[in-house]
C-alpha cells in the first residue's frame, strides 16, 4: 500500500487539534525528530505557543515591566483588530485561499459606519450594522467571484483591494472622522473594565468571544468539517457529497462580517475613523495566519494558533521596545519568524500518517 | 471547449482590467478636448489619498485655471511607489509637456527619469521632498522641514523651562528607513530643544539622557497609538512627545488618555492641516508647525507656466538651495523667544 502525503489524506480529526493516531510500527525506537515531527503534526498550535511562552520569559528577563498586568493587558488591546482581521482570514487560509483585501474592507468598513453616524446622521445602532453589513456584502463579493466566475483567490482579492480602497479614498474624501462627533456606541469597543488586575477592552473581549466562537464552529459543527475538507483536498470533499462552492462562499461571506467587526473595534481604539490607518493590515493578518501554525496549503491549522501567531506579533513588538531594541530590529525578528514558521509547515507536511 | 463561461468571464476581466489601465493611470483633470494651445503642466505626487497631497492638487489646479495651463495629475498607490511615478514622467514627456512638478517617493530611484525629462527640455520642479541630490531638478520648493521640527523644539524648551520641568522626551518618528523629511524633523526638534543631535543625517545616534526611546508610527493614527503605548510602559515618567505628523500626534493622544496622562504630557507635531488646527485648539497637541502646500503647487504651477512663455527659470531662496515656502507655528500657549500664531489664525491658513 502506497504510504499517502498528507495533502491527499481526507479529513481526520488530527485536523481540528485532536490526537493524531498512533501506527503501530514496532520497527525499532521512533528518533526524537519524528517524534516532534508527529507531536507537532497532531497539534498545530504546540509550536508557536511554545514560541510565545519563550517569547514571554526572555522579554520579561529584559525589562521587569514585560511581564505586569497593565503591560500584558496593553499588548492585548494593541493586538485584538489584527487579530480579529485575521481569524477572518484563518478560515480562508484553511480552504487554501487567500484574502489580499482585508485591510481595504476593514478600513473602508470603518470610513461607511462612521459617515453613517455622522455626515447621515444616522442612529449609532444603524449606522453599526449598516457597515457590519457593508463589510459582509465586500466578503461576500470576493466569495461570488472566486465561487462563481471561479477566479483564484489571490487574483480576485488582489483585484477587489484596489476597488475597495479606491471607494474608500472617495467616499472619506481622505478626511479623518473624529470618534467625538459620533455616538458612543461607535467608539464603545475602546472603553476599558477591569477584571482581575488587568484592564481589558470591550474590543479585547468581543475578539476572544469570537475566537471562542469559532473554535467551537470550526472543531464541532459540520460547517467546521467542510471547511477543513475543502481546504485539504476540494476535489475529494466535492466527491464526498459536500457542497464546496457553499463552503467557500460562506467563508468569504464570514470574513468580511469579521473584518468590519474589526473595523467597529479600530474606531474605539483610535476614537476616529481614518481612510489613511491599516497601510500593513494585509500583511500583518497573513502574518499571524502563519506564525500559528495555520498551513497556507489549506486543511491543517486553526483559529486558536491564529490568536497565538497575533500576541507573538504584538509580544515582540512591546518587548523589543522595552528591552531597548532599535525598531528597525523588530521587523528583522518578525520576518524571520514566518521563515521559521512556513519551514517548519513544511517540514510538519512529511509526516506519514 | 472546456469551461467556456470561466473563460469569457476571465477574458471581460482581463479586457476591463487592460482598458482601465490604458485610460486610468493617471487621475487626469483633462478639461476638454485635445492638446489645443495650453501649455500642459504635470503634477506627479506620492499619493493621491494623503490629505497634504490632496490640497496640493486643488492648489495646483486652481493655479493652473489662473495661468491659463492645462494641469494633468498622477500618484503612486502607496508612498515608495516609484515605478507609477517613472510612468508618469513618460506618459508627460510623450505628451508633450512643458514641465512638471514631483512629490518623489523615492529621491534617489526617481533621477534617471528625471534627468531624462529635463533632456526633453522640459522644467522639472520637486515639492515638498528633495530629490538626491537636490540639484537633479530645476528647483525645489518645499518646506523647511528642518526649521519646522526646530520651531517646535524651541517652543517646548522655552514651556519646559519656564515650568522649571525636566523634560523626558518621546520620540515618535515615520518609520525605521532614514526618510529625509523624517530625519529632518527628528533632529530639527532635537536641536531646537537643546539636545545635541550627533549627525544631523541619522535618527537616534542622540545619547541625551532625557530621551527615552524612539517608536515608528507609519504617520497614521494606529501607529501612533501603539508606539506611544510601547514608549509610555518603558518609562512612565514621559511628558514631553515630538510626533512625526498630527495623525500620529493623535493616536499617541489617545494612548495618553487611556493611561490617565493627556494633561501631564505636551504632544508637539508638525503639519498644519485643518484637524491638526483644531486638534492644537482642543489642547491634544500643544503646537504644531504649520507648512503651506497649496503654496508649494502655486508657486510650482505659476513658475512652469512662466517658463512655458518665456523661458525663464525659478530661483532659489536667497541662502538656501530650494525655494522655501514657509513654515509657522501655531499654538495657543505662546511662549517668549519663540515667534507664533495661534489656532484662530491656523484655522483660517490651513489645509485638509
Amino acid at each position: 500500500m502506497a504510504t499517502q502525503s498528507s495533502q491527499a489524506t481526507p479529513p481526520s480529526p488530527e485536523a481540528a487539534g485532536g490526537r493524531p493516531e498512533h501506527d503501530f510500527d514496532t520497527s525499532g525506537p521512533e528518533s526524537f525528530g519524528l517524534r516532534v515531527q508527529h507531536l507537532l503534526h497532531g497539534n498545530p498550535t504546540l509550536g508557536p505557543l511554545a514560541v510565545l511562552i519563550v517569547a514571554i520569559l526572555a522579554f520579561s528577563l529584559a525589562n521587569q515591566r514585560f511581564f505586569s498586568a497593565p503591560n500584558l493587558s496593553l499588548v492585548l488591546a494593541q493586538v485584538t483588530v489584527i487579530a480579529v482581521l485575521a481569524l477572518g482570514q484563518t478560515l480562508i487560509i484553511l480552504t487554501a485561499g487567500i484574502d489580499l483585501s482585508v485591510g481595504a474592507i476593514a478600513v473602508f468598513s470603518s470610513i461607511l459606519m462612521a459617515t453613517f453616524a455622522t455626515k447621515m446622521g444616522l442612529p449609532g445602532i444603524l449606522a453599526l450594522l449598516l457597515g457590519l453589513t457593508a463589510g459582509t456584502a465586500m466578503g461576500a463579493l470576493n466569495g461570488f467571484l472566486v465561487t462563481r466566475i471561479k477566479l483564484p483567490p489571490f487574483i480576485v482579492t488582489l483585484g477587489t483591494l484596489s476597488i475597495f480602497f479606491s471607494l474608500n479614498s472617495v467616499v472619506s474624501k481622505s478626511e479623518t472622522i473624529r470618534g467625538s462627533d459620533m455616538p458612543n456606541l461607535m467608539t464603545w469597543t475602546g472603553t476599558t473594565i477591569p477584571i482581575g488586575g488587568f484592564r481589558l477592552t470591550y474590543g479585547s473581549i468581543i475578539m476572544l468571544l469570537l475566537f471562542a466562537a469559532f473554535y467551537y464552529a470550526l472543531s464541532s459543527t459540520a460547517w467546521g468539517k467542510h471547511v477543513y475538507a475543502t481546504g485539504d483536498d476540494i476535489e475529494s470533499a466535492r466527491l464526498a457529497g459536500i457542497r464546496t462552492n457553499r463552503v467557500l462562499f460562506s467563508v468569504y461571506t464570514v470574513a468580511g462580517l469579521l473584518y468590519a467587526t474589526g473595523a467597529w473595534i479600530l474606531i474605539g481604539r483610535l476614537a476616529s475613523a481614518s481612510p489613511n490607518v491599516g497601510v500593513d493590515y494585509n500583511l500583518d493578518s497573513i502574518t499571524a495566519v502563519v506564525l500559528g501554525g495555520t498551513s497556507l496549503f489549506g486543511g491543517r491549522g486553526g483559529v486558536l494558533g491564529t490568536l497565538i501567531g497575533a500576541l507573538i506579533v504584538g509580544v515582540f513588538r512591546n518587548g523589543l521596545q522595552l528591552a531597548g531594541v532599535e525598531v528597525v530590529w523588530q521587523g528583522f525578528a518578525i520576518g524571520l519568524l514566518v521563515l521559521i514558521a512556513v519551514s517548519l509547515d513544511q517540514w510538519i507536511r512529511k509526516v506519514k500518517t | 471547449m472546456q469551461h467556456p463561461k470561466r473563460v469569457i468571464a476571465l477574458g471581460t476581466v482581463l479586457g476591463l482590467a487592460l482598458f482601465s489601465s490604458a485610460c486610468g493611470g493617471d487621475s487626469g483633470t483633462d478639461s476638454g478636448s485635445g492638446s489645443g494651445d495650453k501649455p500642459l503642466v504635470g503634477l506627479i505626487t506620492k499619493t493621491d489619498t494623503n490629505p497634504f497631497f490632496v490640497k496640493m492638487k486643488e492648489g495646483a489646479q486652481q493655479a493652473a485655471d489662473q495661468a491659463g495651463v492645462k494641469l494633468q495629475s498622477f500618484a503612486g498607490k502607496q508612498d515608495g511607489d516609484n515605478e507609477a511615478q517613472v510612468q508618469a514622467i513618460e506618459s508627460l514627456i510623450s505628451a508633450g509637456a512643458k514641465g512638471f512638478l514631483i512629490t518623489p517617493s523615492d529621491s534617489k530611484a526617481i533621477v534617471p527619469s528625471i534627468d531624462k525629462a529635463r533632456q526633453q527640455g522640459l522644467l522639472v520642479i520637486a515639492l515638498d521632498t528633495p530629490t538626491d541630490p537636490a540639484n537633479a531638478v530645476d528647483a525645489t520648493f518645499a518646506t523647511d522641514n528642518y526649521q519646522a521640527g526646530k520651531l517646535i523644539g524651541q517652543w517646548a524648551k522655552a514651556k519646559f523651562d519656564k515650568d522649571g520641568k525636566q523634560a523626558k522626551i518621546a520620540m515618535l518618528d515615520l518609520n525605521a528607513n532614514q526618510v529625509s523629511v523624517d530625519v529632518q524633523r527628528d533632529q530639527g526638534f532635537l536641536e531646537g530643544f537643546g539636545v545635541d543631535v550627533k549627525d544631523k543625517t541619522k535618527i537616534g545616534d542622540e545619547a541625551d539622557p532625557r530621551i527615552t526611546g524612539h517608536d515608528v508610527t507609519d504617520g497614521a493614527e494606529d501607529g501612533g497609538r501603539t508606539a506611544m503605548e510601547n514608549l509610555l510602559q518603558k518609562d512612565p515618567a514621559i511628558n514631553l512627545v515630538y510626533t512625526i505628523n498630527e495623525p500620529a500626534a493623535a493616536g499617541a493622544y489617545q494612548a495618553l488618555k487611556a493611561a490617565g496622562k493627556e494633561k501631564a504630557v505636551t504632544i508637539v507635531s508638525v503639519d498644519g492641516g485643518c484637524p491638526g488646527v483644531d486638534n492644537v485648539k482642543a489642547g491634544v497637541i500643544g503646537a504644531t508647525s504649520m507648512q503651506f502646500p497649496l503654496k508649494m503647487a502655486s508657486l510650482g504651477v505659476e513658475a512652469i507656466s512662466k517658463f512655458a512663455k518665456d523661458g525663464t527659470k525659478p530661483q532659489a531662496t536667497a541662502g538656501k538651495d530650494f525655494v522655501d515656502t514657509g513654515v509657522q507655528l501655531i499654538t495657543d500657549q505662546p511662549q517668549t523667544g519663540v515667534d507664533a500664531k495661534d489656532s484662530a489664525w491656523g484655522k483660517e491658513n490651513c489645509w485638509g
